[in-house]
């Protein structure tokens, strides 16, 4: 055989020899793939089954809340009134009023009353439980208790006379403890026994 | 003879090289693949287990059912005890 023959053995040798072991390699690795794709594969059917009843119970969980919030919304709405009640929602949660109630598209283009910065926010549910409420009691058919000139005075005025002018003040709570004006000693008879019993009657 | 000669250098010069290079690219290509699978079956076991809690939605679905019901109720009374707005003006 010529040398040129030999020559052209070896190279096809060497082209076998080359294609043979990065075949192999390439299936060693093309078999890891496989496997790390069964474990995910696995791992992303157990993230389906489960997260498939997600769906049902948030949508489930959503409506129940959005018929609470329409509930809470409609009842305020009802009982202060658009103006006020945007109000009192801005007072307790400052930003919120501009955002609007979601069952009264207008209700974010109401200029809302600053409640917050003259009454305490439970004055206003005080004022509105009726003309037996105390706050309410001067002036049960009046505007809302609302003065932001006048400021607490305003509400103050409405608590009945006796409160205000006479007495000028009413009588101080008394001071108990240790340290107060007034000590008072605790009698020993009190919780002990009897000394002498009663007598009987025939 | 010669051209033998020529086919023998072509073979050795261009044709082993190019097959070389070409099986090396797909063996790195593969090679390259196997530690993306691998995050992605970690990332999927941890996902699988972090919905683990999922089944908890059954009992937050209970708390805000009891909750809301608890809220009309509520609403209910207040709307029976305190008057309407349109009623005081």
């Amino acid at each position: 055989m010529p040398a040129a023959g030999v020559v052209m053995i070896i190279a096809v040798l060497a082209i076998v020899l080359a294609l043979v072991y990065y075949l192999v390699s390439t299936i060693m690795a093309l078999r890891q793939i496989a496997d790390g794709l069964d474990e995910a594969i696995a791992g992303v059917g157990e993230i389906v089954e489960k997260s498939a009843p997600v769906n049902d119970v948030v949508t489930a969980i959503n409506g129940q809340l959005d018929a609470g919030v329409d509930l809470l919304e409609g009842l305020l709405v009802k009982k202060a009134g658009l103006s006020d009640a945007m109000g009192l929602i801005e007072s307790v949660y400052p930003g919120a009023a501009a955002a609007g109630l979601r069952n009264f598209p207008e209700s974010d283009s109401v200029d809302a009353p600053r409640i917050g910065e003259v009454y305490t926010r439970g004055t206003l549910t005080l004022a509105r439980l009726g003309r037996e409420a105390p706050i309410a009691a001067a002036s049960p058919a009046d505007e809302v208790l609302r003065n932001v000139e006048g400021g607490s005075l305003a509400a103050r005025l409405l608590y009945p006379n006796l409160r205000q002018t006479s007495p000028e003040s009413l009588p101080n709570s008394p001071v108990i403890g240790t340290d107060a004006p007034v000590q008072y000693e605790q009698r020993d008879d009190i919780g002990a026994p009897r000394r002498r019993l009663p007598v009987r009657r025939a | 003879m010669t051209l033998w000669w020529i086919g023998d250098v072509v073979l050795m010069v261009v044709i082993l090289p190019v097959v070389v290079y070409l099986l090396r690219g797909v063996l790195e290509a593969a090679r390259s693949i196997v530690p993306s699978v691998r995050e992605i079956s970690t990332v999927a076991a941890t996902g699988s287990k972090d919905l683990d809690a999922a089944a908890l939605l059954l009992t937050t679905q209970d708390q805000v059912e009891q909750t809301v019901a608890g809220v009309a109720n509520y609403g209910g009374s207040l709307d029976v005890i305190v008057d309407d707005a349109e009623e005081q003006g």
